[in-house]
């Protein structure tokens, strides 16, 4: 236990010290973690040594529950859409990648075995890096963004048949019993059924266990028990995945792409996401803490050299795919600079290829060295062409394509959606302005979805959820969620999202001086207006001609506005006001007395004829 | 027999003397439809097919309304907007009106005397109404004379019940054919009118 809670501390410290450092200069969380991890490393500080390994291992579900988060943001018609981008474009990449860094390593002296595994394994881009970056930049909805997630994600699904094929390489046969799965001593035919069954059991679950499963946790309204199940079903599917010998990352985006289209999609973003970004911050810190440097410092310009030139071969050939795809300048080095590190892949394959003895152990630590030094460039690498690239050639090229938009989120946001934010929703489709819509009533949302509302379940007094539901983006969001927790929900916005119109529902007039007191330009009392609907409708049915009745209401209405910006600042006077029924009382009264010298009708004397008769009589 | 619709238009009608003298004397009849458009639309919000749907079964359409800044009060001007519309009304395909004839009730506060080239308004009702002529032919219908009650801010109750009586008596005239419209087409005005009795 003590030791456990001395590693935590030594990870977060470092974590919490060298990332907002990192950050403030400019370098991004990425670099961050990788030096972090290597002041706490065996080289410098030696906080943490050998089991640094077993960290990274743990840490690769970071890896894996990014993963599932980025199947969750893609729909899947969008996926669909996207396959023929994955085949091309990750083929594209891995083929030639692989077979020129094979002909390199044949130039070192390696046998054409050893060339051919390691040619695979340093082809395999980090799609923690990538992505990570490509997300704190936000540049995941351009061209480059999506061209890198289709390459990333070809990878991750060739890892399977590559780990097969190696074996092939193999000089000695010395696959160990224990390596291999189960479902390794199976023909091959029932192999190939496992996977199918898998892979049908993900989106099979996904539709019809899982999301049924989340409405009961969700009615249970307590929030840990959520986060609990989310995380079951991301371990949950990963091993089933790894049962079957397929690659979790691969088996949890199926989930998400799967899950992407259900009411929850947004509580499981916010609820993951502290946790993806914690394994993978990990992840990152273990890769560094992993960079051997006595090897390095052994050889210093052979390490060194061979990483540039590795890096250089995948750059140059990414820019190579890039251009042919189309994407400009500034698209094209980004997606180059983004993928041209050796991935995190690389670990799994080398110490497969060690096991299976292709290359010798000095060979595999060399390359594992090389690995790590590759992803503790790429963040540097991103920084020059970031700085000192784009700006200077990219710019002529960056208004040309527009950016290629696979998400389309609402500029609306409405927030409750019972039987005041519904109508109002409604009003707002009829017109053309769709709305992404939350609500935290379970039962309702499940309605509303059969209704063919695309509506999430989640409490949007958290800023967390409604950043998944894409506040940055938005433009305006609607208040419709109970009074009484309206001024949490404005307080939130305030404080996260300043940019956004506030549109804001009140119970009564006390609702709505805590509201102004928060600066809500646009407050909508709920029983104003039906009231005055209803006075206006019973003098109609006294007698009133209507349209002189609907003229008295509209005159009540601006009357009464301006009564209650009245007594707010009056109020305002009062130190510590207590909302007392004794006070609610007295305001009664004052608003009964104003009402008095108040005659609606007087303001329409341009239609009375009266005035004008005794004005002509007086003539 | 022609169908007589009448279109009413007065947003203070509890204030008006005259106009609501006249209503009173519209007759109860079947071949005469009298619409109160301020008491059907106080939002202003016509159900325009339904309009349409009664335009189509009237031969005279009678649009009745004080004359305010030379023109009618808003929701009439916002009837007109709506229901007679492009391609119904006027326009490729707008044929629904022709045929039809037109013609206003018109209450003036001022004397007969300001509306002439040397009164307080300097022109005729007839050069003022010119813009309302135009909204009819160009949704050829015929335009009759208006029927104008002026000086209503000075009239007498008697003065007034007499109005009213006449009023009523050129309603059931022209559904019963006693004036035929071609008759009343060379008139400057239609309260002068001596209604034939049989």
């Amino acid at each position: 236990m003590a030791s456990f809670l001395a590693d935590a501390v030594v990870y977060l410290g470092a974590a919490v010290v060298c990332v907002p450092v990192a950050k403030r200069l400019g370098l991004g969380s990425v670099l961050g973690y990788l030096l972090a991890g290597i002041v706490i490393g065996p080289f410098l500080l030696g906080f943490i040594g050998e089991e640094g390994k077993d960290i990274m291992h743990f840490a690769e579900f970071g890896v894996v529950m990014m993963l599932f988060l980025v199947g969750l943001e893609l729909e899947p018609a969008l996926f669909w859409k996207m396959r023929k981008q994955v085949l091309g474009l990750g083929s594209s990449q891995l083929v030639p990648t692989a077979l020129v860094l094979a002909a390199l390593a044949l130039l070192l002296g390696f046998t054409w075995q050893g060339a051919v595994a390691a040619g695979l394994a340093f082809a395999m881009s980090s799609t923690a890096i990538a992505l990570q970056s490509l997300k704190e930049k936000g540049l995941m909805h351009t061209s480059a963004g999506q061209g890198s997630f289709a390459v990333l994600l070809f990878q991750d699904i060739a890892v399977i048949p590559i780990l097969a094929l190696l074996p092939l390489l193999a000089t000695t046969n010395v696959i160990a019993a224990d390596g291999g799965h189960w479902i390794d001593t199976l023909p091959g035919w029932q192999r190939t059924l496992a996977v199918l069954v898998a892979v049908g059991a993900v989106v099979a679950l996904g539709r019809y266990v899982v999301v049924p499963l989340l409405r009961v946790v969700a009615r249970t309204r307590l929030r840990e028990l959520f986060v609990a199940s989310s995380l079951l079903l991301v371990v949950g599917i990963a091993l089933m995945m790894e049962t079957v010998g397929l690659s979790p990352a691969l088996g949890t985006f199926l989930a998400g792409v799967v899950l992407a289209n259900s009411e929850y999609k947004h509580e499981l973003e916010s609820d993951l996401d502290p946790f993806k970004g914690l394994l993978l911050g990990l992840f990152f810190m273990a890769v560094g803490a992993s960079i051997n440097f006595d090897l390095i410092a052994g050889a210093p310009g052979t390490i060194i050299g061979i990483t540039l030139l590795v890096m250089l071969v995948k750059m140059v050939l990414l820019l190579l795919i890039g251009r042919r795809s189309g994407f400009g300048f500034d698209q094209n080095v980004l997606f180059a600079v983004g993928l041209g590190q050796v991935g995190e892949f690389a670990f799994v394959l080398l110490a497969f290829i060690a096991q299976l003895a292709i290359l010798d152990a000095h060979w595999t630590d060399t390359l594992m060295a090389i690995t790590a030094l590759s992803m503790t460039l790429t963040p540097l690498f991103m920084l020059v062409s970031e700085k000192l690239i784009l700006p200077r050639f990219g710019t002529v090229q960056a208004e040309e394509r527009p950016a290629d938009e696979v998400e389309v989120r609402h500029k609306v946001i409405i927030a409750g959606f019972g039987h005041f934010g519904s109508t109002l929703g409604r009003l707002l489709r009829a017109n053309g302005v769709e709305a992404t819509i939350l609500d935290n009533d379970s039962d309702q949302v499940d309605l509303l979805r059969k209704l063919g509302f695309k509506v999430y379940y989640g409490d949007a007094t958290r800023h967390d959820l409604l950043e998944a539901a894409g506040a940055h983006e938005a433009e305006l969001l609607v208040c419709a969620i109970a009074p009484e927790a309206a001024p949490a929900l404005v307080e939130t916005v305030h404080k996260h999202f300043p940019h956004l119109k506030l549109h804001v529902r009140s119970r009564n007039r006390m609702d709505a001086y805590e509201l102004m007191d928060q600066g809500v330009l646009h407050i909508h009392r709920e029983t104003l207006d039906t009231a005055i609907h209803m006075g206006v409708s019973v003098l109609q049915d006294l007698g009133m001609r209507h349209y002189t009745a609907h003229r008295a209401g509209q005159n009540f209405r601006r009357y009464d506005e301006a009564a209650l910006k009245e007594l707010a600042a009056k109020r305002g006077d009062k130190v510590d006001y207590i909302t007392s029924v004794r006070e609610k009382i007295a305001e009664q009264e004052e608003l009964l007395r104003k009402d008095l010298h108040h005659d609606p009708s007087h303001s329409d004397h341009a239609w009375d004829s009266e005035e004008m008769r005794d004005a002509a009589k007086g003539r | 027999m022609p169908r007589i619709l009448i279109l009413f238009a007065h947003p203070r009608l509890e204030k008006s003397r005259i106009n609501k003298a006249m209503i009173r004397q519209v007759p109860t009849h079947r071949d005469i439809t009298f619409r109160d458009l301020y008491e059907l639309y106080p939002d202003f919000n016509v159900d325009i097919a339904a309009e349409q749907a009664l335009l189509a079964a009237h031969d005279i359409v009678v649009l009745h309304h004080p004359f305010y800044w030379y023109s009618m009060p808003p929701l009439l001007k916002q009837y007109i907007d709506l229901v007679y519309a492009f391609g119904w009304a006027y326009g490729p395909g707008g044929t629904a009106l022709k045929g039809k004839a037109q013609f206003h009730v018109i209450s003036t506060g001022g004397a007969e005397v300001a509306y002439t080239p040397d009164g307080f308004h300097g022109h005729t009702l007839k050069e003022f109404m010119l813009p309302l002529k135009r909204t009819a032919t160009l949704c050829g219908m015929s335009w009759l004379p208006p029927y104008v009650v002026h000086g209503t801010n000075r009239v007498s109750d008697a003065e007034l019940e007499q109005a009213a009586r006449h009023y009523h008596d050129v309603l059931l005239a022209l559904t019963d054919g006693r004036l035929g419209l071609q008759t009343l087409t060379g008139l400057d005005r239609l309260d002068m009118i001596t209604i034939p009795t049989t």
